[in-house]
């Protein structure tokens, strides 16, 4: 957002009104939550709401930190990490490999893009009950439900990404006498990836919510197990650690393929990750 | 023509603040345009004539000196002083027509029948409708002319307008300027890097020198319109635009920099 | 039989192949026999599928034949109260989508008009967006229980995001040498938002429209197999408890096809309203 905010539009403000100073944009923005927290804190501890569905930001920071220490929360969020990383593994891995495959082929894009448009169309998430028919409530029905929705983004994002490479350059390598093997290896691969990226970026993200879908609908350990199970017994301080836990899982990861986009797309004109 | 004073700029002075200090881009600028004349303002690029016609725009209002239209210091945009970028700009949503009326109603019977005279005008019949991504780039040039001759302005401010336009079509486009200018008489600030251009269209020719930007000389055009560019009259004045350049700057700059 | 099967799911065969042809210009058109080769791969899945139910090698419970699902589907059309459910969840969905995104339309408004509300809000509300928008189902449940409340808002909470993030980006995104040229034609503001701005944005607006109906959607589909006594969510939930498959396998065809039309119907508008724009690929 703050590549936003520093675009054009900021230029054009500034000679309106003069640029404020970047402290004070800091300031504004910290001045909402720090205010909510705060008022949020107080009228806890007054007793003016309800500390059973609002629990006070020091009841749940003391929440987390009892969790922490008993590394229960270390031990749901590792099964999790495990679900999370097979389902985006199998999904994204084969979404990939769909992608270059049909991107690299019209043929089997005719033969089976069709399809996967159509499967695509079936909201990932509500297949979940199908799957736990079939699966159970084991791993099984979890990793499936989270590779299911791994596979489309990195899929549909390479194969654009291929199909976007720049006719010229697919020109300069036909003068060059480019190999088939060595047009895909130094043109169209390099050319796609930070489309590539993207998709693994957007599927990440999805393989992630559908980790949180799966554990609450049916599962017996996870992080997204504690939230539900907490939710049944009430105990509203540890949903709020189950979704802060989530949030900066989530976040971190998505930080990292931002970072490692960077580093790969170093030479791409005008990125912003 | 009219001879009253339209536009007065007097000590004008630009410094654009940059995080490494001031850069000067004009210095004591004085410039006294009368009513109806064709002014065409040259000089390699960094001599400030396109920020010179930002200011007399009202685009950029932090200036030191003084610059008047009909008396009154010029503090804001506004329609009476109309604006030709070198890009059309034009509304992409929008069809020619509501292009030109821009932000006036086409439903209202003069607006109308304005916009179909100036459609005539620019020789743009019969694309009324379309839309900018089917003009070219001299057609989409012609509805942005039109576009602000619609607000009848006093002064016609024109940045490098025909600069991105092929040989042909720039030619093509000057003569339609010619014509609107002889129909119209709507004095006209025109800034080019072309001499051709500069000594093909204007009155007076305003050479500008670069860092900061000054004015070198300011050279009068008696010739009558329609001019000939092989004539010998031309060709002398043209000669003395360059020379105006030699007497200035460095030779091998000059000839980087107007692309000669 | 596969021609109501296909009827069944929205119709996704021709469709794709159209979408495909939009999507990837029209330089390489889709001839008849692209359709056929298209159309293929499902037609066989169906043939085979319906052929080895039939003679008894997949059991029903794991998956029952296209014929059966059809079957179910009739039932519960007839007997069932398909209409009323889907009501619910058609109703529920748009009421969600309208707050949810509407709220995150007026905020993106708000922040891309002025400023100081961009550096007020957006810091907070790149916070809340951290927050995977179905994690906070359980916490929701718990403040509004089971009842519609909860569902609007988790819905809500869903649909929010797309229309904010996409309307701040397309009021910012508006070229700024257009601004120049409202300023030369002495635009006042009210022409300037809605001759210049709105227009400019509206791209961004109509994607936000769209990732905002899909994520709503989504929310459902969640917040009523989260807990639920009516809807569509609720027939698949009462069907994986009673083991009937063929209705969960309705149910999801439902999911899919009303999700494939309302995406349809704006990207129609998108074309409609959007027709202006160069290189535009659908």
């Amino acid at each position: 957002m703050s590549d936003l905010s520093g675009g054009k539009a900021a230029s054009r403000n500034a000679v309106r009104n003069g640029e404020p100073r970047k402290a004070a944009i800091i300031a504004l923005g910290a001045a909402l939550p720090v205010l909510l927290l705060a008022v949020w804190q107080a009228l806890g501890d007054r007793g003016a709401i309800s500390t059973m569905l609002f629990p006070t930001p020091l009841t749940i920071a003391d929440a987390m930190l009892s969790l922490i220490r008993s590394g229960e929360l270390w031990g749901h969020l590792r099964i999790s990490l495990v679900r999370a990383g097979l389902g985006f593994g199998l999904g994204g891995g084969l979404g990939l490999l769909f992608g270059l495959l049909v991107g690299l082929s019209r043929k089997s894009e005719k033969t089976l893009d069709p399809s996967f448009q159509m499967i695509r169309m079936v909201p990932h998430l509500a297949v979940a009950p199908l799957f736990v028919l079939w699966f159970g409530i084991g791993e099984e029905s979890k990793i499936l439900l989270i590779a299911k929705g791994a596979f489309f983004p990195l899929y549909i994002n390479a194969f654009l990404a291929i199909r976007g490479v720049d006719n010229k350059l697919f020109e300069v390598s036909r003068v060059l006498g480019f190999s088939r093997f060595k047009r895909v290896a130094r043109l169209v691969l390099p050319a796609a990836l930070p489309g590539i990226l993207l998709g693994v970026r957007l599927s990440l993200g999805v393989a992630w919510l559908g980790l949180v879908v799966a554990e609450l609908i049916a599962s017996t350990s996870g992080v997204g197990y504690m939230m539900s199970d907490a939710r049944q017994f009430a105990q509203t301080p540890v949903v709020f650690v189950g979704i802060l836990t989530f949030a900066v899982v989530g976040l971190a990861a998505d930080s990292i393929v931002r970072l490692v986009s960077r580093k790969a797309l170093h030479w791409q004109d005008g990125f912003k990750g | 023509m009219g001879n009253g004073v339209l536009l007065d700029i007097r000590n004008l002075n630009k410094t654009f603040q940059t995080n490494k200090g001031g850069v000067e881009a004009i210095r004591s600028l004085n410039l006294r345009i009368r009513e109806g004349e064709f002014i065409t303002v040259i000089g390699p690029s960094g001599c400030g004539k396109s920020t010179l016609l930002k200011i007399v725009a009202g685009l950029d209002v932090a200036y030191e000196g003084s610059v008047e239209l009909e008396g009154n210091r010029i503090v804001a945009a506004g329609i009476d002083k109309g604006f030709i970028f070198q890009e059309p700009r034009l509304f992409p949503w929008l069809s020619v027509e509501k292009n030109i009326a821009a932000d006036l109603s086409l439903r209202d019977p003069a607006i109308r029948r304005r916009v179909d005279e100036l459609i005539e005008l620019v020789r743009l019949q019969g694309f009324e409708k379309a839309y900018p991504r089917e003009l070219s780039g001299g057609m989409a040039q012609r509805v942005a002319i039109a576009r602000a001759l619609l607000r009848s302005p006093k002064i016609l401010l024109l940045d490098e307008p025909f600069g991105a336009l092929d040989a042909f079509t720039r030619s093509h486009m000057q003569e339609v300027l010619l014509d609107i200018w002889q129909q119209n008489r709507t004095t006209m600030i025109f800034v080019t890097h072309d001499i051709d251009e500069a000594v093909y269209l204007a009155n007076r020719i305003v050479i500008l020198k670069p860092r900061p930007g000054e004015i070198s000389g300011i050279l009068a055009n008696d010739l009558p319109y329609p001019r000939k560019q092989a004539s010998a009259s031309f060709q002398e004045l043209r000669l003395a635009v360059l020379s105006e350049f030699h007497g200035k700057i460095e030779r091998q700059e000059y000839v980087d920099r107007a692309g000669i | 039989m596969s021609k109501n099967m296909e009827a069944l799911r929205g119709n996704p065969a021709p469709a794709a192949p159209a979408k495909g042809r939009l999507a990837r210009g029209r330089k390489f058109g889709w001839t008849f026999d692209d359709l056929a080769l298209g159309a293929a791969l499902p037609a066989i899945v169906l043939i085979v599928w319906q052929l080895a139910g039939g003679a008894g090698w997949i059991d029903p419970l794991f998956l029952p034949t296209p014929f059966a699902i059809l079957n179910a589907f009739k039932e519960l059309a007839l007997h069932g109260q398909l209409a009323h459910h889907f009501g619910v969840s058609a109703w529920r969905a748009a009421a969600g989508f309208l707050i949810g995104g509407g709220l995150g339309f007026a905020v993106g408004l708000t922040a891309g008009f002025y400023r100081r509300a961009e550096h007020l809000l957006d810091p907070s509300i790149q916070l809340l967006r951290m927050v995977p928008h179905l994690a906070i189902a359980p916490l929701v449940i718990l403040w509004f229980g089971f009842g519609e409340t909860s569902k609007i808002a988790i819905i809500a909470c869903g649909a929010f995001f797309p229309l904010y993030l996409n309307t701040l980006t397309g009021i910012r995104g508006v070229d700024n040498r257009l601004f120049e040229v409202t300023r030369v034609l002495g635009f006042g503001r009210r022409t300037q938002v809605f001759r210049l701005i709105l227009p400019a944005a509206m791209p961004n607006i109509l994607l936000g429209v769209r990732l905002s109906l899909a994520l709503s959607w989504l929310g459902l589909v969640v917040a009523e197999l989260l807990g639920s006594t009516s809807g569509i969510g609720f027939l698949i939930n009462v069907a994986k408890q009673n083991s009937a498959t063929g209705e969960i396998f309705v149910g999801i065809f439902i999911f899919a096809a009303v999700g494939k039309a309302v995406d349809s119907l704006v990207r129609l508008l998108e074309r409609k309203w959007l027709h202006w724009r160069d290189g535009y690929q659908g």
